[in-house]
């Protein structure tokens, strides 16, 4: 098994309880995400998602085990991984270009001024965001107007990794969607690579490559690896017809509705707690099974 | 019939007619000198003809603020100079005080901002030298300085730090660690770190401490310029009282108010061009 682009190797957090013990969120997680590759985990609040993602930013230390990204051990934060916070973190006392480009200037300390603002000016642009807009500052602008600038922020330094916190939770359905179809667009035409967290399970199908379920915390394991066997370019109107579309939601609810609670807080021996990969595929004839009756249908250990 | 007016227009109109009834009240209160004729043989002996130092009326000092203000920059010697001169003398010893304070407050209060060491290797100092009244340092800054002019100047230094220092602190401590994350994220170090994130993030409250620094100096000076004597709106007011000018005192009073009241709008409008809203 060649290593992948980015690889969690035995990634083991613990934090003191606030009682004099300690509280051991997730042990010996690995699990590894591919170039180019999308990806979205899910799980329930408090199982240490974006726990993970602050140490893949490296904002944060893990108590034990690495992470690897092109093979480097990642330490500290880095212009390659770029991070959309969950609250977008944008500086309040700057204009929503000038957030854009104070990330621009970080990465591209040689540019020229107007270079860096027509770079910044042409993401802010791909986010929709033209006109008068642009100068004024967060607190002028609504919320998904925000988060478009976060995103823009984040996609104008061509970062090798995207780090998503739940970028869309704030924003009504229909904010929600256009944004989703944007980032899919800047997606598919840079080749980068995204891990995404999320609560919406739809807008993991309509957005992932793979889905990584989370157990319930404390010992939380990364359980599952669900490919989505749904063909790209989706839309969101047309995924639904999908033969595999339904089997794969039933499949994730399933798991955080029940299977998430089963299979949580069991502590385990093994030093490397990888996901099974489970393949639900509908389209192929000769694989048609029902989930509900076998629930670990076609998991395979990696 | 004030139906019509702005909540400002009535505000002002009703500024005017008390400041207006104020002056009636206090010119009408002020006993006229009785002429010399009317005394009697007793009042004559004892000195009662002598114009008393009463409290001046209003009008008196009005003629005084014309007079002055017409003229503020004369200077006759060392105790005849022109208000101009002594409200310049004192706004350069506030300002020379205030921003060498600045300069080590500033700085000092983002180090204390940024680590829990220095905070707690720090406070116990700032503590119990925060709370001495700035005007109990003048005998020693007299005795180790042995100028009278950098004595004020260092009581100015010393009564301004305080608040620069401790709103400084506060304000970069408080700035938000996701502002801090994305100055990380995005691989800036330490001194970019300072200058475009916790710099910015912590102005609105560096601004307020220096706002509040500057109209203690203020206070300060003039009580420092009374006892050092020499120059300065303080040393005016008290050398007026000396000769029993009560008119240049009362006068001299208002400039005092007035010159605070523009150096405070001054950082207001500072505060301002600095705040941002989350
Ligand atoms: N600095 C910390 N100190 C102590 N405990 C912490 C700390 N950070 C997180 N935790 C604990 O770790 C667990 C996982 O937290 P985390 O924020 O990763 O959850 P999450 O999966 O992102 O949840 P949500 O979906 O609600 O955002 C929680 O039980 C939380 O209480
Ligand atoms: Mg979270």
């Amino acid at each position: 098994m060649s290593k992948p682009f980015l690889s969690i190797e035995r990634l083991t957090q613990k934090f003191p309880d606030g009682q004099g013990g300690t509280l051991t969120v997730f042990e010996n997680a690995t699990f590894g995400i591919e170039k180019g590759e999308f990806v979205c985990i899910l799980g329930h609040s408090g199982c240490g998602k974006s726990t993970i993602m602050n140490i893949l930013a490296g904002l944060a230390e893990p108590t034990s085990g690495v992470v690897k990204m092109d093979g480097y051990e990642v330490s500290g934060p880095s212009l390659d991984r770029g991070v959309v916070f969950q609250n977008y973190s944008l500086l309040p006392w700057l204009s929503a270009l000038k957030n854009v480009t104070f990330g621009v200037k970080a990465r591209e300390p040689g540019w020229s001024k107007a270079k860096v603002e027509e770079h910044a000016r042409q993401y802010l642009a791909m986010v929709g965001l033209e006109g008068d807009v642009v100068y004024r500052k967060p607190s002028q602008l609504s919320g998904g107007m925000r988060q478009r600038v976060s995103i823009a922020r984040a996609f104008a330094n061509h970062p090798k990794l995207l780090l998503l916190d739940e970028p869309f939770g704030a924003l009504d359905a229909l904010t929600r969607g256009t944004i989703q179809d944007e980032l899919l667009k800047i997606w598919s035409g840079t080749g980068q690579t995204v891990f995404m967290i999320t609560h919406d399970i739809d807008e993991a199908i309509l957005l992932a490559d793979r889905i990584l379920l989370m157990t319930n915390g404390p010992f939380a394991r990364v359980a599952e690896s669900v490919e989505i066997t749904i063909p790209r370019p989706r839309s969101r109107t047309e995924i639904v017809e999908h033969p595999n579309y339904y089997a794969i939601r039933n499949h994730l609810v399933q798991f955080l509705g029940q299977r998430s609670k089963e299979l949580a807080g069991q502590k385990s021996d093994s030093t490397e707690l990888r996901p099974d990969t489970v393949r639900i595929d509908h389209t192929d004839a000769e694989a048609v099974e029902n989930p509900e009756t076998s629930p670990r249908l076609r998991a395979v250990n990696e | 019939m004030f139906d019509n007016l702005t909540v400002n227009q009535r505000a002002a109109l009703l500024s005017v007619a008390m400041l207006v009834v104020g002056l009636l009240i206090w010119e009408a209160a002020i006993p006229a000198q009785k002429a010399a004729g009317e005394l009697t043989e007793y009042e004559r002996l004892t000195g009662g003809g002598a114009p008393k130092a009463g409290v001046p009326p209003p009008s008196d000092v009005l003629t005084k603020a014309w007079e002055q203000l017409s003229n503020p920059f004369y200077d006759a010697g060392p105790n005849d100079k022109g208000i101009g001169i002594q409200i310049g003398y004192s706004i350069y010893r506030v300002l020379t005080g205030y921003f060498m304070a600045a300069l080590v407050a500033i700085p000092l209060g983002f180090l204390i901002g940024m680590s829990q060491v220095a905070y707690k290797a720090f406070n116990p100092f700032i503590q119990v030298l925060r709370p001495i009244s700035p005007l109990a340092w003048m005998p020693l800054a007299l005795f180790v300085i042995q100028d009278s002019e950098a004595s004020a100047i260092f009581v100015i230094f010393i009564c301004s730090i305080w608040p620069m220092l401790i709103n400084t602190a506060f304000g970069v401590a408080g700035v938000r660690q996701d502002w801090v994350n994305v100055a990380r994220t995005h691989e800036l170090g330490a001194f970019r770190t300072a200058f475009t994130v916790i710099l910015p993030a912590a102005a609105p409250t560096i601004i307020t401490g220096m706002r509040i620094s500057i109209g203690i100096a203020w206070l300060v000076i003039v009580a420092a310029e009374m006892l050092v004597g020499g120059t300065g709106i303080g040393y005016y007011v008290w050398n007026e009282w000396n000769n029993l000018d009560l008119t240049s005192v009362i006068f001299s009073i208002l400039m005092i108010g007035v010159v605070g009241m523009l150096l405070d709008s001054a950082f207001g409008f500072l505060q301002r061009a600095v705040a941002y809203a989350e």
